[in-house]
């Protein structure tokens, strides 16, 4: 198969997020398998819904975290006690109470910022970044149940179209997207 | 939906909005010619920028000397300063991130423009103990990198490394969370704009799809953010206050400072937004969206901080009376009857006493008089850093060494100049970018907007017949 075959996407717009989940919960029953759903903000009770795993960011958060912590303290440490020990006011050369401060601020400077680029890589977006926009109103007031549909008959593609207004959509467009 | 809501809820979005009435509103000041007041304050605040070179270029072709500092006062406005604009950059982090914990809807209306608030004064903050090194050029050496000078390591014991810690984490940080939030937004305006704004937005917005997998990635981050954000916002002014707690100055070495400084932060934070969000509302006609609601929920926000920043001054006073050691008697007595009592009296007036009159709810829902009382809290809380730093200096050890500063034409000129910077700064802001979180508004719209909860929603009985919100607002008129 060619590797530039377009996208075929055949999507429902609808006007409430209400009337949006309702049409999910249908399109479950009738176990059509939906390529993606668009939002202008965040829907409560999609997730579920469309069967998504929760994601793992904090996860990856946790671990940048620790990176941090260990990176601060062991340098610090290291520093100190081995490079260039330094008696700081009477203390010991490893005076561990005045490492935590510092400690904690590359603790929370790495997670954030581990998780941030984390967050575009998976996302495939950054500065620069073109991705295909399946309609100019998902970020006004629209949401979208899109699905994909290459592979689909004639007759198929009918049905969902009939689903979709059927489930209360607005409009059904279909639209090509770069693969 | 609505029904779950609690019907005497306040609204905190007026004006029968639709979502799509929302992204009119908030991004039409981006997309319509500047007005006039905006005009005007932009030119204002680049002439207070271009003063803010002007001194910054006179103190460094002549140095330090052109300040009023001396061998015991090596502390004067610029530490001021920078306390005063560190502290202001509190109030963002504290909305965006800690009432996020606490699921304050009120959040969403005021986190946009409060979290550049954030990063731009902490932007002004920073200046100063720059300039302060007097060698401008030689910053970088306080960052440990590995040098030609042994290598020579910085003091990782010092509190004033501690801060370079701690206020570059935070500027990061708040600067990522912000972003992090104007992605979606940036979306919005990209959508609706044409030519070679939409390249821009395009650019500004990262990609941004829209899609159910990228919001649930958003919300995770935006949540673990939060999560980090809110012990870091605690510890950046705990370690600020730390540059004086540690030291074994009388009247800065005590162990309230942490608690005190970070009350005082949140409460000059909130002064500083309500000036803000005031003037905005106005000149953008947000007038529904940063509601009565909300500037009623940050004055009493200021009410408690205020009263917590008042019940540390007495402690200080009475901790010192009670340790019955005299130089520490002496140094708070110094403090209010010593030559600068009169700073200890604005401190007190605008601090403890002023914000006393939010007790009473018709006040609180008063937009003159919170305004006026925003301002009296600001200098307020400059004179509280005033009066630690200059009282304390200038009456140390030795009689011998006391003496009385006052600044120098160059360091009010930096102050004033740091104003322009930040208002040049927070203008350019609210031009390009939406000054209130367009998706995380709609968001709230069902549970929030006046046509769902409060005295003027509208009854809504769910037939199974499918009907937009908007048609079933038209059919009930």
């Amino acid at each position: 198969m060619a590797a530039t075959v377009n996208k075929e996407v055949l999507y429902g717009v609808y006007d409430d997020e209400e009337i949006l989940l309702d049409a999910i919960k249908e399109a479950k029953r009738a176990h059509l398998e939906i390529w993606d759903v668009f939002s202008p903000f965040p829907v409560h009770g999609l997730d579920p819904l469309l069967g998504l795993s929760e994601s793992r960011l904090h996860i990856a958060g946790f671990i940048y975290g620790a990176i941090g912590t260990l990176t601060a303290f062991l340098f610090m440490t290291w520093v100190f006690t081995r490079d260039w020990p330094m008696i700081f006011g009477g203390k010991p050369y490893w005076s561990v109470p005045s490492f935590i401060p510092i400690t904690f601020e590359l603790t929370v400077l790495f997670a954030a910022v581990g998780m941030v680029v984390s967050f575009y890589i998976v996302n495939g977006q950054g500065p620069g970044v073109n991705n295909a926009i399946l309609d100019e109103r998902i970020t006004d007031d629209k949401f979208i149940i899109a699905f994909s549909v290459n592979n689909y008959s004639e007759e198929e593609k009918e049905k969902l179209s009939q689903f979709l207004s059927g489930t209360g959509a607005s409009e059904v467009l279909t639209k090509e997207m770069p693969a | 939906m609505s029904a779950k809501v609690s019907p005497i809820r306040e609204p905190l979005i007026n004006g029968n909005k639709t979502y799509h009435q929302i992204t009119e509103d908030i991004c039409a000041p981006t997309e319509r010619v500047p007005s006039l007041p905006w005009v005007i304050g932009f030119i204002v605040a680049v002439t207070g920028l271009a003063l803010y070179v002007f001194c910054l270029a006179w103190t460094i072709w002549f140095g330090i000397g052109t300040w009023d500092l001396n061998r015991t006062i090596n502390w004067g406005w610029d530490i001021t300063n920078f306390v005063w604009w560190v502290g202001i950059g509190h109030a963002g982090t504290l909305i965006s991130a800690i009432l996020l914990l606490f699921r304050q809807k009120w959040r969403t209306g005021v986190n946009r423009a409060a979290e550049a608030m954030t990063i731009f004064a902490v932007a002004c903050a920073g200046q100063f103990p720059l300039i302060h090194m007097g060698r401008l050029w030689l910053a970088f050496f306080i960052f440990p990198y590995p040098n030609t000078r042994g290598p020579l390591w910085v003091n990782f014991n010092s509190p004033l490394l501690w801060d370079v810690f701690a206020i570059s984490t935070y500027l990061t940080v708040s600067l990522l969370f912000w972003y992090t939030g104007l992605v979606p937004d940036f979306a919005t305006v990209r959508d609706r704009a044409k030519g070679l704004r939409k390249k821009v937005y395009n650019f500004l917005s990262f990609g941004w799809t829209g899609s159910a997998k990228h919001w649930q990635r958003w919300e995770s981050l935006s949540l673990v953010l939060a999560g980090l954000s809110t012990p870091l916002v605690l510890s950046v002014h705990t370690i600020v206050s730390f540059d004086f707690a540690t030291s074994v100055i009388p009247g800065w070495h005590t162990t309230i400072f942490p608690p005190y400084f970070v009350a005082g932060a949140i409460f000059s934070g909130f002064a500083m937004v309500l000036t803000l969000m005031i003037i905005a509302r106005k000149i953008f006609k947000l007038e529904d969206y940063i509601t009565l609601a909300h500037i009623e929920s940050m004055n009493k926000v200021i009410l408690l901080t205020g009263t917590i920043v008042g019940v540390a001054y007495l402690t200080e006073l009475f901790v010192a009376w009670y340790s019955g050691y005299l130089p520490e008697q002496w140094a708070f007595y110094n403090r209010v009857f010593g030559p600068y009592y009169w700073s200890y009296i604005g401190m007190m007036t605008c601090n403890v006493l002023s914000p006393q009159i939010f007790w009473v709810r018709k006040y609180r829902r008063n937009i003159v008089i919170t305004f006026v009382l925003s301002i009296f809290i600001n200098i307020g809380m400059w004179f509280e850093r005033f009066v630690i730093i200059a009282t304390t200096l200038a009456r140390d050890y030795l009689p011998s060494s006391w003496s009385y500063y006052t600044p120098t034409w160059v360091e009010i000129g930096l102050f004033v100049g740091t104003l322009g910077l930040f208002f040049t700064l927070f203008l350019i802001f609210a031009r390009v970018a939406p000054v209130i979180a367009i998706a995380e508004v709609k968001s709230i719209l069902k549970t929030a907007g006046n046509q769902y909860v409060g005295p003027d929603a509208i009854h809504h009985h769910h037939d199974h017949e499918v009907k937009t919100v908007a048609e079933e607002i038209k059919a009930i008129k």
